[in-house]
């Protein structure tokens, strides 16, 4: 397979089209010799008889029609995977770029992976604790679940993901250290994000289990449409080979489908939605599914992507595809930041689909599911107090409406808020839930078990302290 | 439909090609499309092994200078000069016993074998067969010699599970006289039972398999009007808006509104007799729990596992897109198949979205030009072929069956003016909004009620006039008048705040709280609320329309809403969900009183 084709035929952005191959196949990946000295890595990406049109990875600067000669090498994109990965940094088509020098790679792997098939899954059921309220406690992580982050800019999404980093990788449900690893893709981020987690890592001493793909907002576009690829594939290698618990982070997903749009431009496809390709869809689950737990294996991939609506729009094409194919989403809030409540999670768009499954008696707690549905609905209620009293005023609502008007800020400034390095195990989560249920009449709590309530149920006030007691010893604190 | 065409010996297993089968060279590989060079004889939508590799495809176009053919699997590899050879037959799906209690890809590859020969994962071009050939089944031939068989008769009974009696047919496009039968005794799918003479003369081999043609509808005798609904256990679905046996019903919302669990609660609770689940581009985890789950659910009719009734199809997100396409044909075959046997088959297609998607990524691929958001213009044409094929029917064989479809659609950012939604809206006769503020508000089933509607309400009232009771369709519909009502003020409401409405409004939005939370808020994890009988279903709204002509006739004499919200009659009415067990329907008489002892107290105070 050492035919080597000169020149090119034409270029077009990130695309370079090469004409009179003879054996080229679908997806191969081509190496790029430009100007004899510089090797770019490239992918056929369509082909019509001897006509193959090729996605350059590293970009097409410096390429001309005649300056490139062209190797192809019979295999589709794979890399090196290897446990001596975790503690090193790559770029984001795999090569290393920590001046560590090469990793000694167990095996190659295709990066675009193979569909899990059901059969072999296992429904995940254990939860992460996070420490995180608004997530313990209403939008519970699952070892083995999808679960994104939809975030703005300027919304501190990278500080959450690190916190659940930090929080989840030394919580007591880590396991011992050595089976547990980060595996991070950064697609096209600024250097101060990626700079952010690799601090984030050292400070919190897990970087020598982490792997770290960067793709910088400067790096090539293509080479983004494999970063998330070749993390994953890292990822699976470690989880269903060497049996580890592996957390994956994808930032931003906006950018990566963004390169698409791109790359798809350049090649003349007729567009869906927003300019994006119709395969949009397939594409994302492509990554997102690749998270979960194999039969009789013991080990798991957890995924949080980060994306950044556009406009924060979540009907935008890549926040609306990406909750169809994910296990729900934690939705962060401009106008909650604005309060400067952190982490602003803005729980009534916020959903874990695997969360019923993954708490409840045998797991957190009995009451936890009845705790959660309550707040939802109960804040749900808080939305229409606030928009009757912005109509009519707070003096001219109802007692009940100026209780839940009550709840909502309480809710906001006790539960959802907390600090970023505050570690609340899932207790405590839940009896700051019940102490704010408590300042709503029992009667009004209609999505809790009669049994539970009279177990848990309190009624409670705010005492001059500004602290939450029990109504009727004031004295005793809960 | 050639005769000899379906009798082939066809499905996903490769077999070598027929004498004289014709072949193609590719030339040009563009994601799941492969074209071959000039006019290579394929027959349109014929079944055709693509490349060394023999991965399957279908003829989706044919022109003088190119064939063009969309892959089932991934086409990474393919090289230009590669062979695309013809099988000669339609893409079809095999039929006998071994389909219940089984799961599938999109082209009916069992998903089971797959894991056996190639662990964790699924690779290209994996060859298996259909059904398990070698299984022996206990079988019973209810023909003998000399009998006249005529399409779709019935020829020997096989217990497939131990809930379903299959009933193996001769092919619905073949009709003669028995020369000879086996005895009755165990016989793979293979073996011939019983061998007839055509009515040309020829002597034809029948075993239990038939193959059939994915997208061809199997024929049936005529169709009936909608009259018996298909009962889910679900109060809002079946008081407020059913869905007949043999009828079409959507599920649209947005992303966490709660498609699926919808979909999952009908699976498990609806009174069909088969369910052909199909996950079209739907996640895997997803699959996986329905195959966990009603492996261990018991079907409340018979006892036996919710799988023994079941099909799965998953063609899960991540799996090829062509193949995502042809997983709702492949369901609905499977359906027709059970139908003609005289069964009540509902199929579950999550989501109709994903297929429809599948559609735009392929014709996006052979660059047609797109229609409304870059779907093909085929797509309305397409959605009404395949929610045509739902339907009571008489069979050939003089059973009746019906085929109920209930389709998933998930709009692009959950708006409903979306093509796929406003398309399905068109061809189905029953629509269940699902709603984001009530899925936000935790109130599941999100099913939004004034969005909401179903056409079959006046076919299907005599059925519950005879069959649950003659006030029924009276008191569903003072529970939407209710609802109604409470929408409107509810406008007024939001503006000046509810303490000024007159005391009978106020209780109008008293009651209607009570069904909404009491009546159409129904908790699928609980054990007694998950499925609800009618009797029961019916027996709430009496409580609830007795509680509020009671509390009506207070407030006529002049009693404050104030003062009657102040009885616990009204949490203890919305709690009988939880509180009366399904069984002990007794337990509403004494809320009857209740509600008697509540109005007699408020009277007593007030007087």
């Amino acid at each position: 397979m050492s035919v080597e084709y000169l020149g090119l035929s034409s270029i077009n952005g990130p695309l370079a089209v090469l004409e009179g191959v003879k054996g080229a196949a679908y997806d191969e990946i081509v190496e790029m010799d430009v100007k004899g000295s510089q090797k770019r890595l490239g992918r056929i990406i369509e082909i019509n008889n001897d006509k193959a049109v090729i996605q350059v990875f590293e970009g097409t600067d410096g390429m001309a029609l005649r300056n490139t000669r062209t190797r192809l090498t019979g295999h589709p994109m794979r890399i090196g995977v290897s446990t001596d990965m975790l503690g090193r940094t790559f770029n984001g088509i795999g090569h290393p770029i920590d001046d560590l020098g090469p990793v000694n790679y167990d095996k190659l792997l295709d990066v675009n992976g193979k569909p899990l098939n059901p059969v072999s899954r296992k429904y995940p059921r254990n939860y992460i604790r996070t420490g995180i309220s608004s997530i313990d406690g209403l939008t519970t992580l699952i070892r083995g679940q999808k679960l994104p982050i939809f975030s703005g800019n300027g919304l501190p999404h990278d500080e959450l993901a690190a916190q659940i980093v930090r929080q989840a990788s030394l919580g007591d449900n880590a396991g011992n250290g050595d089976d547990f690893a980060i595996v991070f893709a950064a697609m096209g981020v600024k250097h101060d994000v990626a700079d952010f987690f690799r601090r984030t890592f050292e400070d919190s001493g897990v970087s020598s289990h982490v792997a770290a793909f960067i793709n910088l907002a400067n790096d090539p576009v293509v080479e983004r449409l494999i970063t998330p690829k070749a993390a994953l594939t890292l990822a699976e290698y470690l989880a269903f080979e060497k049996e580890m618990h592996i957390l994956v982070i994808l930032t931003d997903m906006t950018s990566f489908a963004e390169a698409m749009r791109e790359v798809s431009s350049s090649k003349g496809e007729i567009p869906s939605r927003k300019g994006f390709p119709g395969y949009l869809y397939s594409e994302l689950a492509s990554i997102y599914e690749r998270a979960g737990i194999v039969k009789d294996i013991n080990g798991s991939v957890t995924q949080i992507p980060i994306l950044t609506m556009p406009n924060d729009d979540i009907t935008h094409p890549i926040p609306d595809l990406t909750g169809y194919i994910t296990e729900g989403q934690v939705v962060l809030d401009r106008d909650l930041n604005a309060q400067s409540v952190y982490p602003p999670v803005s729980i009534l768009p916020s959903l874990s689909r695997l969360m019923k499954d993954g708490i409840g008696k045998d797991y957190t707690r009995e009451d936890h599911q009845d705790v959660a549905n309550q707040l939802f609905s109960s804040y749900a209620r808080v939305q229409d107090a606030r928009a009757l009293a912005s109509v009519i005023g707070e003096d001219e609502l109802s007692d009940t409406d100026k209780i839940y008007l009550v709840f909502g800020k309480e809710f906001e400034e006790r539960f959802i808020k907390q600090d970023s390095d505050e570690n609340r195990d899932i207790f405590k989560t839940l009896s700051i839930g019940w102490q704010l249920l408590g300042l709503i009449p029992r009667s009004e709590l209609d999505r809790i078990d009669t049994k539970i309530l009279d177990k848990y149920y309190v009624p409670t006030s705010i005492n001059s302290d500004n602290e939450i007691v029990a109504v009727e010893k004031d004295n005793m604190r809960l | 439909m050639d005769s000899t065409m379906t009798n082939k010996l066809i499905h996903s297993e490769y077999k070598e090609p027929p004498e004289g089968a014709v072949s193609g060279i590719i030339f040009s590989i563009n994601g799941p499309i492969v074209k071959t060079e000039g006019n290579s004889g394929f027959l349109m939508h014929e079944m055709v092994y693509v490349g060394n590799e023999k991965l399957i495809g279908e003829v989706i176009g044919l022109t003088s200078q190119a064939s063009i053919i969309e892959v089932y699997e991934e086409t990474g590899g393919i090289k230009p000069g590669e062979l695309v050879t013809g099988s000669g037959s339609p893409v079809s799906v095999t039929l006998a016993p071994g389909i219940l209690n089984n799961i599938f890809d999109g082209i009916e590859r069992p998903l089971s074998e797959i894991a056996k020969k190639d662990n964790a994962y699924i690779s290209r071009g994996v060859n298996v067969e259909s059904l398990d050939t070698k299984k022996l089944w206990d079988t019973h031939i209810t023909v003998k010699k000399g009998d006249r068989l005529y399409h779709g008769s019935v020829i020997a009974h096989v217990q497939e599970t131990p809930a379903i009696l299959h009933k193996v047919m001769i092919p619905p496009d073949k009709e003669g006289t028995v020369s000879e039968v086996v005895n009755d005794g165990k016989y793979t799918i293979n073996d011939t039972l019983v061998k007839i003479i055509l009515n040309d003369g020829s002597t034809e081999n029948l075993s239990m398999t038939q193959h059939w043609p994915i997208r061809i509808p199997r024929p049936v005798l005529k169709r009936f009007p909608a009259s018996v609904p298909l009962i889910t256990g679900q109060r809002i679905l079946d008081t407020l808006f059913p869905l007949a046996k043999g009828g079409t019903a959507a599920v649209p919302g947005g992303f966490g509104t709660g498609k699926t669990m919808t979909q999952h609660q009908i699976a498990k609770w609806s009174d069909a007799d088969i369910i052909i689940y199909i996950g079209c581009g739907e996640r895997g985890n997803e699959m996986t729990q329905v195959l966990e789950e009603f492996s261990e659910l018991t079907d409340p009719k018979t006892g036996n596992p919710l799988m023994d009734r079941t099909s799965l199809i998953a063609n899960t997100s991540n799996m090829p897109v062509a193949a995502r396409e042809a997983s709702l044909y492949s369901g609905l075959t499977l359906a027709e198949y059970y139908r003609d046997m005289g069964y009540d088959v509902a199929i579950m297609a999550d989501s109709t979205s994903r297929w429809a998607e599948a559609l735009r990524e392929i014709s996006g691929r052979l660059e047609e030009m797109p229609a409304e958001e870059g779907f093909p213009a085929y797509l309305a044409s397409r959605l009404s072929s395949f929610y045509e094929r739902a339907g009571m029917v008489q069979n050939l064989n003089g059973t009746e069956g019906s085929v109920s479809i209930i389709g998933a659609v998930s709009p692009q950012g959950g708006d409903f003016s979306e093509p796929v939604t406003q398309n399905t809206k068109r061809f189905v006769r029953c629509f269940w909004g699902l709603d984001k503020n009530l899925a936000y508000a935790r109130h599941f089933p999100a099913i939004q009620w004034l969005t909401s509607y179903s056409e079959y309400l006046n076919e299907l009232a005599p059925w519950y006039t005879e069959m649950v009771d003659k006030k029924f369709v009276d008191y569903r519909n003072q529970l939407v008048y209710l609802l109604g009502r409470e929408a409107s003020l509810m406008e007024i409401v939001k503006l000046i705040g509810a303490d000024v409405l007159p005391d009978d409004q106020k209780l109008v939005l008293e009651i209607s709280k009570v069904i909404r939370i009491g009546f159409l808020q129904q908790n699928a994890f609980h054990k007694d609320d998950t499925c609800v009988p009618m009797s029961k279903q019916f027996k709430m709204m009496d409580i609830i329309l007795y509680l509020y002509q009671k509390a009506k006739s207070l407030i006529h004499m002049g009693m404050p809403m104030s003062i009657l919200k102040e009885d616990g009659i009204w949490d203890k009415v919305i709690s009988i969900k939880y509180d009366i067990p399904n069984d002990k329907p007794d337990m509403f008489d004494e809320y009857k009183k209740d509600v008697d002892r509540f109005y007699e107290s408020v009277i007593e105070k007030n007087a």
